[in-house]
């Protein structure tokens, strides 16, 4: 097996869930670094799009900002804020990915604040950016995030960007897109995805190294599990030297 | 089936009624003048202590940095901001505490370059008052005033806290009775936006990714443009589906060539890491960044000063490089 650290992980199992000809909506860091290696790998016709307006760029290295140039260098259009968000609105997007200081069962994600005063938090995070509409309006969300018990919580303190709410069937009747929602949850330690009816996260793949006790024991909330719990396939050789080589030679991402 | 509809709790800084905002369009100048003007005298006259102001560009891209210095040095007080993902552009504001109200999408942060402490720190005390929405959230209201409207119906925000500490409210929809977030117009009192090319009566092009800054140029009341360079008339009626900005939106305009500085500029210069890296760090230490900023803008007349004490032409041509991907090494790089 080869070596790799989390970070790798995370971003060879992410790119493997986006399949050709699909549309995503990526941030900078891990986000565009799993969307370029799925690119260079099994999804040369991916469209990767950035909310403030580059469609399918061809990227010469990875952006600082989700607005600056290098997210529609060659690109097919350079648009506007507006027109990436009322795509999503329409249901042309299939994947984004988001990221957060909590997650719940539900996938709901805090990306505000800690604390229980609005005016005067206690650790103020900058808000939702795009978040909230990209988990609104996008097909499926996903997340990577390595996995702690204070990270993954019973209760957000703030929730910024909608997973399933509180379960069941609450999404939809909060007026959210029918069939949208939180799909995978990859952290260093396991894949998680959700019950088809309660909503809640559902642990469907082990990564190496790691036993079912750490990933309940790094969790503040009760998970549940598939019926046969698999063991993640791990990094491909080819999947790290091209994320490695091509798509992060200076290791902005992955020597995090 | 009659569903319960929720009311966001927070402060709504802007009036969005469609026939006052048509009260006052109805005074605003359609002459095709000359609008030249200057930082300094824009910044005096057309914005005033408490009036409610949204930046153009997209933080540390393509951002009027004339205007936000002039902002500061004039030291006008309890701005309002729409924070939509507002990075450099809010750093500066909020060092020169200029703002007392914000409409927030993303603030506090840089993207990857990490979160401004001196910004979380102003946030944090509460000096702020924040209302809560989403980039969408803030593009849509624009639209919405652009289009004359007091509202637009949308399907973000719904279920989440960002929806409580908001000012929208759930609608129902008149045809298929589904819920929606009535996200109220937002028509700000004074916009800046840098635009690459315009004319002397505010016709202007924007080239690469344009956030949302035409429904910002069509919904705010008064507008004034920096552009790398004026062009003539001429030129835009060559090109007329060019024109990004007509000139009715148009107040002041002011030529300020390389004035995303430290921004990025597409097509034209690369943000300059090093120094907002060098700003993020002064930032630390509250003294140290008062000096920072005294030394940054308070020292300096205007934006060329600024420009001058931070490298100057050759440090333009550096990041010019480094935007246009071209190896300026001697006989290329090894």
């Amino acid at each position: 097996m080869a070596d790799f650290n989390s970070m790798e992980l995370m971003i060879c199992i992410a790119a493997r869930n986006l399949e050709d000809g699909a549309t995503v909506v990526v941030g900078t860091g891990a986000p565009c670094a799993t969307a370029m290696l799925a690119q260079k790998t099994h999804s040369p016709n991916l469209c990767i799009m950035f909310e403030a307006g580059g469609v399918a760029p061809l990227l010469p290295s990875m952006p600082i900002s989700v607005g600056d140039s290098r997210t529609f260098h060659k690109a097919i259009m350079a648009s506007s804020m507006p027109e990436i968000m009322e795509t999503c609105q329409r249901g042309m997007v299939d994947y984004t990915f988001l990221g957060g200081a909590q997650i719940d069962m539900y996938g709901n994600i805090n990306s505000t604040m800690i604390g229980d005063d609005h005016s005067k938090p206690k650790v103020r995070f900058p808000g939702s950016g795009g978040a909230n509409d990209l988990a609104s309006l996008c097909w499926r969300t996903m997340m990577m995030t390595p996995q702690d018990s204070k990270r993954f919580t019973s209760k957000c303190d703030f929730i910024t960007s909608p997973g399933y709410l509180q379960g069941g069937n609450s999404r939809y009747e909060a007026g959210l897109p029918l069939g949208t929602g939180p799909y995978r949850i990859i952290t260093n330690m396991a894949i998680m995805g959700f019950d088809e009816e309660s909503k809640r996260m559902k642990v469907l793949s082990i990564n190496p190294g790691y036993s079912r006790k750490d990933v309940q024991d790094n969790c503040g909330f009760e998970l549940l599990w598939a019926d046969k719990i698999e063991n993640t396939d791990p990094p491909h050789e080819n999947e790290l030297r091209i994320l490695r080589e091509e798509v992060d030679p200076f290791r902005y991402i992955i020597g995090r | 089936m009659s569903v319960q509809l929720k009311t966001g709790r927070n402060e709504l800084f802007t009036d969005p009624d469609p026939d006052n905002a048509r009260a006052f369009f109805r005074t605003k100048s359609r002459e095709l003048k000359s609008k030249i003007s200057n930082a300094e005298e824009v910044v005096r006259t057309m914005l005033k202590d408490g009036d409610y102001i949204g930046i153009g560009g997209f933080g540390a891209n393509r951002i009027p940095t004339a205007i936000l210095h002039e902002i500061v040095r004039q030291k006008k007080k309890n701005l309002a901001l729409a924070g939509h993902t507002a990075t450099h552009d809010f750093q500066i504001l909020v060092g020169g505490e200029c703002i007392d109200r914000c409409d927030v999408a993303y603030i506090i942060g840089l993207e990857a370059r990490g979160l401004s402490p001196n910004a979380r720190r102003a946030v944090q005390s509460g000096k702020i008052k924040l209302t809560e929405w989403t980039n969408a959230s803030l593009s849509w209201r624009l639209k919405a005033a652009a289009m004359g409207l007091s509202f637009m119906p949308t399907r973000n925000i719904l279920g989440t806290t960002t929806f409580e500490y908001s000012a929208a409210k759930e609608i129902e929809c008149p045809f298929t009775g589904k819920k929606f977030a009535a996200l109220p117009a937002l028509y700000p009192d004074f916009a800046a936006i840098h635009v690459h090319e315009c004319d002397i009566f505010g016709n202007a092009r924007v080239y690469g990714a344009s956030v949302s800054d035409q429904d910002l140029a069509k919904a705010s009341k008064r507008v004034v443009l920096t552009t790398e360079r004026l062009i003539t008339n001429d030129e835009i009626r060559q090109n007329p589906e060019s024109t990004f900005i007509p000139f009715w939106c148009v107040d002041a305009v002011i030529e300020v060539p390389y004035g995303s500085y430290p921004g990025n500029m597409p097509y034209e210069y690369f943000s300059d890491e090093a120094y907002i890296k060098e700003w993020l760090a002064a930032e630390k230490d509250p003294e140290e960044f008062k000096k920072f900023m005294d030394k940054q803008i308070y020292g300096t007349k205007d934006f060329y000063e600024y420009l001058e004490l931070n490298g100057g032409i050759k440090k333009i041509q550096k990041l010019r490089a480094q935007e246009l991907l071209i190896d300026t090494e001697i006989g290329g790089k090894k």
